[in-house]
């Protein structure tokens, strides 16, 4: 038994190992540099709440074979043209977002259009092929705004083409889009939840059977008054004093959340234990303790005054947060979808795919476009906390970042998901926020940071293909030797350039 | 008839290399025709062509071996390095002066390119050991160690223990500087060796050192791929398994191209740098990699044919680009330089169209 505990632990350590070696060069560094968990909290709260979207479009095209998708900076490059505009034509807070999105959008589908046409023209390179066409459309886009835009075609803004032609290097979101989102209130967000689920349970009703999912009256009552629930919880929070001053602010404190996510989820975990009854064994009985045990860690938390002071430093924005939630559910939700399937078996083997009846490219295509706007989205939030950007350069490094993140979080390039994610990004930022002020620390100088951080997520990147690629050779030269010829000799004839 | 002929043409010579050469025509001629110096830019780009020449050399092995263009070329650009700093550091142009007067500048050069064939030798050994463990993505690969062995090479440039006042910081304090001015060692060494001017003093340019240098390499690398090592490397390029039926040790063949390639890549920097005039470290070699692959494939190779031929042109029709662009874009365009832009459109351009040509390029399905 102990023997085995033991195996298991091994596994379990061997499995997440890049996790497990960044957790731990997180922690050298954290204690190197000395620095208070308070600052490095916010700080990586607030990265969290900035990139995790933008991170979290990787995962589609990851489904569907892809690899890891740096093409996502074409994404960003339309979320920044839209960001001109509508900043040209006056529009500020969540109004001028809201157009931004408007805007953003067909030109990301169009991009992801041609990126995965790109893609389906370089079958088998389609990392190296995204990076590329990520150089390729940077300089497009500064060929747009530094030349196009105001020399060709007329675009009279003084204050944005000082020149008369060419945007200005430092792009300013103040007083217009900066924290446009972030500063949309935890009620508002509820209310705005409320209504989408009620819309959407009454769309199923009453066109789920047209689409093949009918819905019976009982489950859209069900449906109905949850939404109207969270309707009134956001007004209630709106109204009631006390509730107001917790939740009704653009920002929540972390004790708040600890303290209600808490007893929320120790309250869910109990009620769904004396309605259903699980089993002891039973899959559901596992995950419940396991959201009790993580409720009351929560709670546990908020009366260690240590950690008290940690929660309380921490601003979390609500409605940011419920969107990179939002897009998790999204990722989810289109895995179990006809076309999530689709996608699956593409990226598995695109032979049986094809022989199933799958369009391959046309599915492909489908998923870059699905990234691609995820990522202009993503870039969009990313923007308007950031609150100023450098115009030519702010794209070039987003591919580079989010794969550096997803990788950090233990996924490879044929698998990786929200979990992944968000893993990643947290680890990826603590270390982009330690690892400067520990390398002054020991080099007594701030200027190798910079240095250290690109050695990092450059590092990553390679290391972590590098291991996956050795893993996918690995067997193959191993006791397949016989599979190998015939694979080899199977699909190239004549053999190819390649080894 | 004729446009079938036609297309048929078109994809023989490459649509991005008819691109890059009727726009440099025009480039040129338009440069002509508006009173700009044409000699003395045609001077600088056999500069240029003779001291980026090598490094594209070294993409020769990687293609031939079955690897594809090397991204990762910046691991012998830091060998390379590496050996010219000590080359400064241990001042080889002054103590060989002393010696034998006039000498200095070439043992300099010697020492500096002896040192990084050895130190390329061994970092290539060890790459191309890595890169048979990843067959199949061996250009994602190779760009990412390219890029982050070049920060890495930042951070031991910040904190190396180097001695000499050229290459140390001007106000004291440890580490390498951003630019390292070649003058006390063999800065212009081969650009200015039995140079000569055709049509006088405001003509052509040629720097036969520089030239006779280029060619002695190409000499060198064509020599070694009709060996029977070089043989061998070309048949696992070919086919590995064919070549592997004929008794050849591919992984063992794929070590030697990479090895040469990263050889060629640290020799090229040290004849780069000496061009220049200049040490340039720290991320100053970053886009090199890029630089290289764009150049070749702009002189007709494909990821997986390559000749000494489509470098030579390759490097001249890049680097002619890049030299004839900013003085004509800056007269027509009224003092704007559009050139990096450019830049940046036809070098990643060009390897783009490399890619889906290739149909990706890569076995790994």
């Amino acid at each position: 038994m102990n023997n085995k505990t033991m195996n298991s632990l091994k596994k379990a350590i061997f499995d997440n190992k890049v996790i497990v070696m960044f957790v731990i060069l997180c922690a050298a560094c954290i204690i190197i540099s000395g620095t208070s968990v308070s600052y490095i909290a916010t700080e990586v709260f607030t990265r969290f709440g900035r990139n995790t979207c933008l991170v979290l479009a990787l995962i589609i095209p990851c489904m569907a074979g892809l690899g890891m998708n740096f093409g996502i900076v074409v994404g960003a490059i339309a979320a920044q043209i839209a960001v001109f505009f509508v900043v040209h034509w006056g529009f500020t807070g969540i109004n001028g977002l809201l157009l931004c999105v408007l805007m953003c959008t067909p030109m990301a589908l169009f991009f992801g259009w041609l990126l995965g046409k790109m893609f389906n023209a370089t079958k088998g390179a389609e990392m190296i092929a995204g990076l590329v066409l990520g150089f390729f459309a940077d300089g497009l886009y500064r060929l747009f705004v530094l030349y196009i835009l105001g020399g060709v075609i007329p675009f009279d803004d003084p204050n944005l083409l000082p020149r008369g032609f060419g945007l200005r290097n430092a792009f300013d979101l103040t007083g217009s889009l900066k924290y446009a989102l972030d500063d949309i209130s935890f009620a508002t967000v509820l209310m705005v939840l409320g209504a989408i689920l009620v819309v959407v349970a009454f769309v199923n009703f009453l066109y789920g059977k047209k689409v093949g999912q009918e819905m019976s009256v009982k489950e859209f009552v069900k449906k109905l008054i949850t939404g109207v629930v969270v309707i009134v919880a956001s007004v209630v929070i709106k109204v009631v004093l006390g509730l107001n001053v917790l939740f009704g602010g653009t920002r929540l404190i972390l004790t708040d959340v600890a303290l209600f996510g808490g007893i929320g989820a120790i309250a869910y975990a109990v009620i769904q234990f004396v309605l259903k009854r699980p089993k002891k064994g039973e899959k559901l009985f596992g995950n419940l303790i396991k959201i009790a045990v993580v409720g009351a860690l929560l709670l546990v938390g908020t009366m260690i005054p240590a950690v008290r002071e940690v929660y309380q430093s921490v601003r979390i924005a609500a409605c940011t947060y419920g969107i990179i939630v939002f897009f998790c559910m999204f990722n989810n939700w289109l895995t179990n979808t006809r076309l999530g399937q689709n996608m699956r078996t593409v990226g598995q083997n695109r032979a049986v795919a094809t022989s199933a009846g799958i369009d391959v490219d046309k599915t492909r295509i489908i998923a870059t476009c699905i990234s691609t706007v995820l990522a202009a989205w993503g870039q969009l939030i990313f923007l308007q906390n950031l609150g100023t950007f450098n115009t030519v350069q702010q794209q070039s490094n987003v591919g580079l970042y989010a794969v550096a993140a997803i990788l950090v979080g233990g996924a490879t390039v044929q698998k990786a998901s929200n979990k992944h994610a968000v893993v990643g990004v947290i680890l990826f930022h603590t270390l982009f926020v330690v690892a400067p002020l520990a390398a002054t620390k020991l080099a007594g100088d701030s200027a190798i940071s910079e240095y250290i951080r690109m050695f990092i997520s450059y590092g990553v990147i390679a290391v972590s293909l590098a291991m996956h690629a050795w893993k996918s050779v690995k067997p193959i030269s191993g006791e397949r030797k016989e599979a190998e010829g015939r694979t080899t000799w199977g699909i190239f004839p004549c053999g190819s350039g390649k080894g | 008839m004729t446009k079938e002929k036609f297309k048929k043409a078109i994809d023989v010579i490459g649509l991005p290399r008819l691109i890059v050469f009727c726009f440099f025509i025009a480039i040129v001629l338009t440069a002509y025709f508006n009173d700009i110096d044409v000699p003395s830019y045609f001077s600088s780009t056999i500069k240029y062509w003779g001291m980026w020449a090598v490094l594209v050399l070294a993409m020769i092995p990687t293609i031939k071996c079955g690897i594809g263009p090397n991204f990762g070329v910046s691991l012998g650009i830091v060998c390379g390095l590496l050996g010219t700093l000590l080359a400064i550091e241990f001042h080889i142009t002054d103590v060989v002066n002393g010696m034998l007067p006039g000498f200095g500048p070439w043992a300099s050069m010697g020492f500096a390119i002896i040192i990084s064939i050895a130190t390329a030798w061994l970092v290539g050994v060890g790459y191309g050991r890595v890169l048979n463990m990843v067959k199949g993505s061996e250009m994602t690969v190779t760009t990412y160690i390219g890029y982050s062995i070049i920060y890495l090479s930042c951070i031991l440039w910040f904190r190396a223990p180097f001695g000499a006042p050229e290459i140390t910081w001007p106000l004291g304090g440890k580490g390498v500087r951003n630019m390292i001015a070649m003058d006390g060692s063999f800065g212009y060494l081969l650009n200015d060796a039995w140079g000569f001017y055709i049509g006088g003093e405001k003509g052509i340019f040629i720097p036969t050192g520089l030239v006779l240098f280029v060619l002695g390499m190409c000499a060198i690398v064509h020599l070694y791929f009709k060996s029977k090592t070089g043989l061998a490397i070309q048949a696992v390029g070919a086919n590995p398994n064919f070549a592997k039926a004929s008794g050849i040790d591919a992984d063992k063949m794929r070590i030697k191209g990479v090895a040469m390639s990263t050889i060629l890549a640290a020799i090229g920097i040290v004849v780069y740098t000496q061009g220049f005039g200049n040490l340039q470290a720290y991320t100053a070699p970053l886009q090199m990699g890029f630089i290289c692959v764009a150049s070749i494939l702009i002189g007709g190779a494909t990821t997986t044919k390559a000749s000494i031929i489509h470098v030579i042109i390759g490097a001249f029709l890049y680097q002619g680009l890049i030299i004839f662009t900013p003085p004509v874009s800056n007269k027509l365009l009224a003092g704007t330089d559009i050139s990096d832009t450019m830049r940046q459109i036809i070098q990643n351009g060009v390897i783009l169209y490399a890619l889906a040509k290739a149909k990706g390029g890569s076995s790994n399905e």
